[in-house]
């Protein structure tokens, strides 16, 4: 029993002092103890910023065939580090924790597709808005629907969950509504013609009508206009003032425009105009 | 289009990636698979114990990481610790923690069932036929324990393996969200992406697992 006993004692001290092994390389990369927000001189001296991105929403924030960080909101990103003159690494974040990074320090800035919305400004703080979106509705060329009124009583093909159910629903009661939920379901019927029209996000329908031809966004703004911005530690108003005036800076160069012909042009085509989704200088009419 | 499907994995780096992203899934559980079945037969024994006292504390234990989401606890322990102690644990290292605690107690939960369900006159037999204690542990006991308690503990494995994908959330990129970026970055190119992809990712989850099943038929022969 004695030797039992003995054995045990050891591979319980082993496995913990495995554990505390293992924890002292996660603090390491950490800044130390501190929870809250690195200031703008510790991001400079430490020589890296660390901002949190989508790794799968093509074409703002997604991981290329060769493992790198590409697209508008990345694009962004690098301006930030270049400007600060420092490196930067992106932690991939998934859209319900995004928040939660900012709240314990875990990156300094969120660039990730980030909706201003009132719920969110009460967690974290949002600098000058570098991108907008609103409701989009596709339909067939022949029959192009380029107005809202234009499908009185007509159907209107929608995807359960998003903005668009909503903003039908409690705005145009008199549009017929074919609901599906997904949305691969969702442009399949509009492919076979179940439906006049589809709406969503704007930028998921102009990305969708280049790859299908005889298809066209008649409708490029509807709705209400989210603004998408740059979000940091509520209460860090260094860096907060940083980027605001950073990206004041860039609207002179018309810095965005040029985010938008590197990364999103190449999906939503000559088309689509810029000025219906790029935010310049913070500045949304 | 079927040709065009198939090349998306070996586009760039994305069969490497594919592989890295599996190692993450493959080393973390690892760890923690090792970790818990060490703890969880200690735990087992512990939970054998008739001290109300150690009784009460290990059901709490048990109660609270069974009942408590794995994500929940993921979180608790990635963001948690670092609003409460400020201290900054990287997402690997949350995630063996997160998946050790869980594993040690339904190890620990397994080893106790499996003790309890050898009926009593295997000890009375043994010492009938003049045994001592310890020969009744290591002929009687401990071998029948050990066959009862394979298959549960082989599905705990597999389960803790697969259950490696939730680490993402916590900024641990693993095999399937490796997949994922994969199939979002050639959505609109190759559509067809995603039934490769995920048809790749079946493919190394079973060349994980299936060796861990093999490896435990051997001792349940006899």
């Amino acid at each position: 029993m004695r030797i039992k006993k003995l054995t045990i004692l050891i591979l319980l001290a082993l496995s913990v002092m495995g554990l505390v092994a293992c924890q002292k390389d996660g603090v390491d990369n950490g800044d130390g103890r501190s929870q809250s927000a690195r200031t703008l001189d510790e991001i400079k001296n430490s020589g890296k910023i660390k901002i949190g991105v989508f790794s799968d929403k093509k074409p703002f924030g997604y991981v290329d065939e060769y493992g790198e960080f590409q697209g508008y909101d990345i694009y962004y990103g690098n301006r930030i580090a270049k400007d600060l003159g420092v490196e930067v690494e992106y932690v991939a974040v998934e859209a319900a924790s995004r928040a939660e990074y900012l709240v314990t320090a875990k990156v300094d800035i969120i660039l990730a597709n980030f909706t201003v919305t009132k719920e969110r400004m009460e967690k974290v703080d949002f600098a000058l808005p570098y991108m907008k979106v609103a409701l989009g509705i596709v339909s067939p060329d022949n029959a192009l629907i380029t107005d809202v009124q234009q499908l009185n009583g007509k159907t209107l093909i929608i995807s359960k969950g998003t903005t668009a159910e909503t903003y039908f629903i409690e705005n145009h009661p008199e549009v017929n509504l074919l609901k599906f939920d997904q949305y691969s379901e969702a442009y399949n019927a509009l492919l076979d013609g179940r439906g006049d029209a589809f709406s969503t996000d704007n930028t998921e329908v102009h990305a969708w009508a280049i790859e299908n031809e005889g298809f066209f966004v008649g409708v490029e703004s509807l709705g209400n206009l989210d603004t998408i911005a740059a979000a940091v530690q509520k209460g860090n108003t260094e860096l907060l003032d940083w980027l605001n005036n950073h990206i004041k800076t860039l609207g002179e160069e018309n810095f965005f425009h040029q985010a938008y012909e590197a990364t999103l042009a190449p999906v939503y085509g000559d088309a689509t105009d810029p000025d219906s989704l790029v935010v310049e200088g913070g500045i949304v009419e | 289009m079927q040709d065009l499907g198939i090349s998306v994995l070996f586009q760039g780096r994305n069969f490497i990636r594919l592989l890295e992203g599996l190692w993450v899934t493959v080393s973390i559980s690892l760890i923690s698979v090792i970790i818990s079945l060490v703890l969880g037969i200690l735990m087992g024994l512990i939970m054998t114990s008739k001290n109300p006292f150690i009784t009460l504390i290990t059901k709490v234990y048990l109660e609270f990481i069974r009942i408590m989401p794995q994500l929940v606890l993921l979180f608790l322990v990635y963001f948690g610790i670092t609003k409460a102690f400020g201290i900054h644990l990287s997402g690997e290292v949350s995630a063996i923690i997160v998946f050790s605690l869980w594993g040690t107690a339904e190890m620990g939960d397994l080893v106790r069932g499996a003790l309890i369900s050898i009926p009593k006159h295997q000890y009375e037999s043994g010492m009938a036929i003049g045994l001592t204690k310890k020969q009744i542990y290591f002929y009687i006991i401990i071998p029948q324990t050990i066959r009862r308690l394979i298959p549960l503990a082989i599905n705990l494995v597999t389960r803790m393996i697969k259950t490696t994908s939730l680490i993402v959330l916590i900024g641990v990129v693993e095999v399937v969200k490796v997949g994922q970026q994969i199939i979002e970055a050639s959505r609109l190119s190759v559509p067809s992406a995603a039934i490769w992809i995920y048809g790749l990712i079946f493919l190394l989850y079973f060349i994980v697992c299936y060796p861990i099943s093999l490896l435990v038929r051997k001792p349940m022969e006899y």
